[in-house]
């Protein structure tokens, strides 16, 4: 027995003692039974991946479970992170949704589904056949869209979001199985090790065509650009522990999919074009993604366009690594991709933070329009301390979570240009005119989230209540702070010491590209190979030395007075009415301006002039909306069409039993015909 | 203790000193130029230290309304350009903290103590201090990758993003300060510097509209000790963002052996390059109008052209 058997099987069971409870325990004890087991477990879940990350591996197969091929497991140092990470989120979001889940969502159904989601996050990982990895998959898309769709009676949007995200998540699964298919076909067996063993014998056409199915599929499980479009509908729509789980855990399975695809079975195939795709799509994907983060007044919406910035992020550290190691420098593949999985890993830490500080806004305002918010500091401190920190290392800001693995990907895209006098044929010109750009996509993206977090955080918590359910908010029930806190610790740790975990998932992607350990264990992020040292630690300290100091030494030279308390400077017009803030709108409506061409907002001024004169105006009505582009030059065709292709196909159904019983014979004609023929 | 860690301690110290007490009196020189180049007498380059003194003995104010984060804000910049002041190659090319002193790290921190100061200014919770957050961050956000692209050119030739490395390399092989590729980023980096620092044609530091305001709008709730840090942080962001100009393409003087003498005339090279950078800077906005805020973009995009193009000049003019 080793102990990564023994954490899943406790995670397993632990997760159907729950769905068992969520079934048989009363209302009012549900919640806690099932939120205290389901995070039992995460924790399993958790300790399974760091064992697996620490050197033990695991496999075993239960041919009993499913029919004809039963369930494979296999935990290797790739699922192992994910693992791990998917285990950490569902720890935190099942404490929260304890104090979370009194309000209408501790129905039998809800509840039950919830430890089936987290199992299912856990099981995708550990996967280790492609029967058992679409079964989980598959299990993962049902339970969460029960979940989204828990709270359809109170608000409208939830059905149509829902809807969005069946139609979107079952092409994805079809693209998928397609894609799996097509590489399990020529094996042996559908088991991982097998399909990696047949890879060597597809044509570069067929793995070509597999790859770009899987990453269609996989993309828009991650929310990557253009397939996006049911992300900003669902995650906010969900409840959000639900949504913490779904963005902070779900989207990085689409990653591991992507990585697991084209960095292990079809390694052999790899062929340049497909890591300039995933680098294409993911700069897009960030670019685009924090645009529409930037312009978004919603906070859950806000949080999910940023979900896809950070996916997109992630996928050009894979996709600079899969480049890296197509012009043979493993060493900047293994660091690119490091930095691709500490992304996933820091990502997932804040934007859990993020998504239940936020669901404590929505639980004590009942709102999530920044439009209306502000001034939430006085009521609710520590969750606006905790949506604080979030922004912090969201925005990729030293010493934040986030800035590490830029920092590390930046390392990694700086380095892949040899210095000017090498040899000409050490950098391929494609290297020369991708990497600067990839550079530059990056730093917009990071200016990008400064000025949303700086949004976020400062108009929906700071300045003024704009509402009277803002200024009447109070604090949430102590398990959802709990569930913030633990969230809360994780960012912090991963800013401060980042080394607990980069030199271990440094190894991982140096076992897929066959390389040395990008990183070095040390207490600064040190790397191998190439020169960059950081260390976050000295940073902290040294910004906390400088505080002191500059607090002190005025004290200590000019005295010390006491503060008064004193008017705001209002003109001379009488105290301000928060009707005069800036506003979320407001406060983005520069770079909306600047980003006009890409954004295309739609502006409509609508003047009422008085009865009596033209000259004298009664109203003036302004609305403005920032339309996803993408949809609707994508997606509002195809829908037409199918519309239209659905109106046509109602003139077959008359309503005539007799032409239904025609429509069956001719159906079952053809279908000998054709049996015959072949 | 090695020679290089002694070097980085002692200047690292000497620098954050020379940087605190010689940021004003850069600001008093660039006031004093533009006085005199319009015509006027001026107040004298001590004029600023003047005001902060007089500033930091006044009681301190606390507008209604306003939380930690107001209070907060201005010790955060001064301290984040403190650390950046100690670090970063100005008088020894040896740094105190080598896993700081990263020149991503340096722009991060700087955008760091900006995005403090915009915080504070939506904390206020007027229209003029979102104003001004909402336009400071705008620039931080398109200056980005301007900055960041010039260092990926700066950082090509030495191999690493660490300011030590770039100074040394730049110091061991002198002509590559002449390099299309050296040009092009300075140029892109003076932009940015002015973007950065509040200067015309982006903002105008001597404004008293609060329309056409972007820094002075977002400070404008602040009185006495702490309007002073904030003149006093801003002061020093302007010395670090010259200095850094100054040494990452002129590094010559820059101590490089612990010594007095090399120290001394470390301190004298790094003053006399950012006065001569202010004063350049100064005589040029004389000639300047501001730009409205919407034409920002359009100089900043210009900007980061010049940067990729110093990207990729290192490769097809090498």
């Amino acid at each position: 027995m080793n102990t990564v058997e023994v954490a899943l099987g406790c995670a397993a069971g632990s997760a159907l003692l729950a769905v068992l409870a969520a079934l048989v325990v009363r209302r009012r004890a549900r919640p806690a039974v099932v939120g205290t087991l389901t995070a039992i477990t995460g924790a399993a879940g958790v300790v399974a991946g760091a064992a697996a990350l620490l050197g033990e591996r695991f496999a075993v197969e239960l041919p009993w479970i499913v029919p004809l091929s039963g369930i494979a497991l296999t935990v290797d140092g790739l699922g192992a992170a994910f693992l791990a990470v998917s285990g950490a989120v569902a720890v935190a979001a099942a404490i929260y949704g304890i104090g979370y889940s009194h309000h209408g969502l501790d129905s039998r159904g809800v509840q039950a589904t919830f430890p089936l989601f987290v199992l299912s996050l856990l099981l995708v990982p550990a996967a280790g056949s492609i029967t058992t990895f679409l079964v989980c998959w598959e299990l993962m898309a049902l339970t969460s869209l029960v979940l989204v769709v828990s709270e359809h009676r109170r608000r409208a949007e939830v059905a149509s979001a829902a809807r969005w995200y069946a139609v979107m998540t079952h092409l994805g699964f079809v693209a998928v199985l397609i894609g799996l298919l097509i590489l399990s076909a020529p094996a042996d067996g559908d088991a991982f090790a097998a399909v990696r063993a047949a890879a060597a014998d597809l044509s570069p056409a067929v793995a070509g065509t597999a790859f770009v199915l899987c990453l269609a599929g996989f993309g828009s499980k991650s929310g990557i650009v253009p397939l996006h479009a049911w992300l900003p509908r669902a995650h906010p729509e969900a409840p959000s522990h639900v949504s913490a789980l779904m963005s902070a855990a779900m989207v990085n399975l689409g990653v591991y999919g992507i990585v697991r695809v084209g960095f292990d079975l079809l390694a052999v195939d790899a062929e340049r074009w497909w890591w300039l795709l995933v680098l294409v799509l993911g700069a897009i994907s960030a670019g685009y993604g924090i645009l529409q983060a930037v312009v978004s007044t919603d906070l859950k919406r806000l949080l999910a366009h940023s979900t896809t910035e950070n996916m997109g992020l992630v996928l050009v550290g894979v996709g600079a690594s899969g480049l890296f190691a197509s012009i043979g420098s493993p060493v900047l593949a293994a660091l690119a991709l490091t930095a691709a999985l500490m992304h996933v890993v820091g990502h997932a830490a804040f934007k859990t933070l993020l998504f239940l500080a936020a669901g404590s806004v929505l639980h004590a305002t009942g709102t999530r329009d920044l439009d209306s918010l502000g001034g939430l500091r006085t009521g609710m401190p520590l969750t606006t301390a905790a949506f604080g920190l979030g922004a912090l290392a969201a925005s990729a800001l030293p010493p934040g979570t986030a800035f590490v693995s830029e920092w590390v990907l930046l390392q990694s895209l700086i380095h892949g240009l040899p210095a000017p006098d090498a040899a000409p044929a050490a950098a391929p010109t494609v290297t020369v005119v991708v990497l600067p750009l990839a550079v530059a996509v990056v730093a917009l993206t990071a200016g990008l989230a400064v000025v949303t977090f700086v949004k976020a955080f400062g108009v929906g918590f700071l300045a003024r209540p704009r509402s009277d359910a803002a200024a009447h908010a109070i604090e949430s029930p102590a398990t959802m702070l709990a569930g913030m806190g633990l969230a809360a610790v994780a960012a912090t740790v991963l800013a401060v010491a980042p080394t607990l975990v980069l030199p271990t998932l440094g190894r991982v992607a140096a076992g897929l590209v066959g390389s040395p350990a990008p990183i070095a264990d040390a207490v600064s992020v040190e790397l191998v190979g190439v020169t960059g040292l950081l260390s976050p630690v000295l940073v902290v300290v040294a910004l906390v030395v400088a505080a002191v100091l500059v607090v002190a030494i005025p004290r200590v030279l000019a005295g010390r007075r006491a503060r008064r308390e004193a008017r705001l400077w209002d003109c001379g017009g009488g105290p301000l009415s928060p009707r005069t803030e800036y506003t979320a709108t407001s406060f983005a409506e520069p770079l909306q301006r600047v980003f006009d061409t890409v954004l295309q907002p739609v502006q409509d001024v609508d003047v009422t002039h008085h009865q009596e004169s033209r000259y004298l105006i009664a109203a003036v009505e302004y609305r403005r909306r920032v339309p996803d582009r993408i949809e609707r030059h994508l997606y509002e065709p195809v829908l037409s069409f199918v519309t239209r292709w659905g109106r046509a196909g109602r003139a077959l159904a008359t309503g005539s039993v007799h032409r239904y019983l025609g429509y069956g014979l001719c159906t079952l004609c053809a279908l000998m015909l054709l049996l015959v023929l072949a | 203790m090695t020679d290089s860690t002694t070097l980085g301690l002692v200047g690292g110290l000497l620098q954050a000193v020379v940087i605190v007490a010689g940021a004003p009196l850069l600001v008093g020189l660039m006031r004093q130029v533009r006085a005199r180049m319009e015509g006027r007498v001026g107040a004298g380059i001590r004029q600023p230290w003047r005001d902060l003194r007089k500033q930091f003995r006044k009681e301190p104010i606390t507008p209604r309304g306003t939380s930690e984060v107001f209070r907060a804000a201005p010790v955060a910049m001064v301290a984040i350009t403190l650390v950046v002041a100690a670090i970063a190659p100005f008088v020894t090319a040896a740094s105190p903290l080598p896993g700081v002193a990263d020149l991503f790290v340096v722009v991060a921190l700087l955008a760091t103590g900006t995005v403090a100061i915009a915080l504070a200014g939506i904390d206020t919770g007027t229209a003029f201090g979102g104003m001004g957050a909402s336009r400071e961050t705008t620039i931080l956000a398109l200056v980005e990758p301007t900055a960041l692209v010039a260092i990926f050119a700066l950082s090509v030739r030495a191999g690493s993003t660490n300011l030590s490395a770039i100074v040394d390399s730049t110091l061991a092989e002198p002509s590559a300060v002449l390099s299309p590729a050296a040009l092009l980023a300075a140029a892109a980096l003076v932009l940015v510097i002015v973007a950065e620092t509040g200067r015309l044609p982006v903002d105008n530091p001597a404004t008293h509209l609060e329309l056409t305001m972007v820094h002075e709008a977002m400070v404008l709730e602040y009185a006495g000790p702490d309007l002073a840090l904030i003149e006093l942080g801003s002061a020093m962001r302007s010395a670090v963002y010259l200095g850094l100009l100054a040494n990452l393409f002129v590094p010559w003087g820059i101590a490089t052996e612990a010594g007095v003498l090399a120290l001394l005339v470390g301190v004298v090279a790094f003053v006399v390059k950012v006065g001569v950078l202010g004063a350049a800077l100064a005589a040029a906005e004389v000639f300047l109008a501001k730009v409205r805020l919407f034409r920002v973009p359009e100089l900043l995009a210009g900007s980061f052209l010049l940067a990729l193009l110093a990207v990729t000049a290192s490769y097809v003019l090498a």
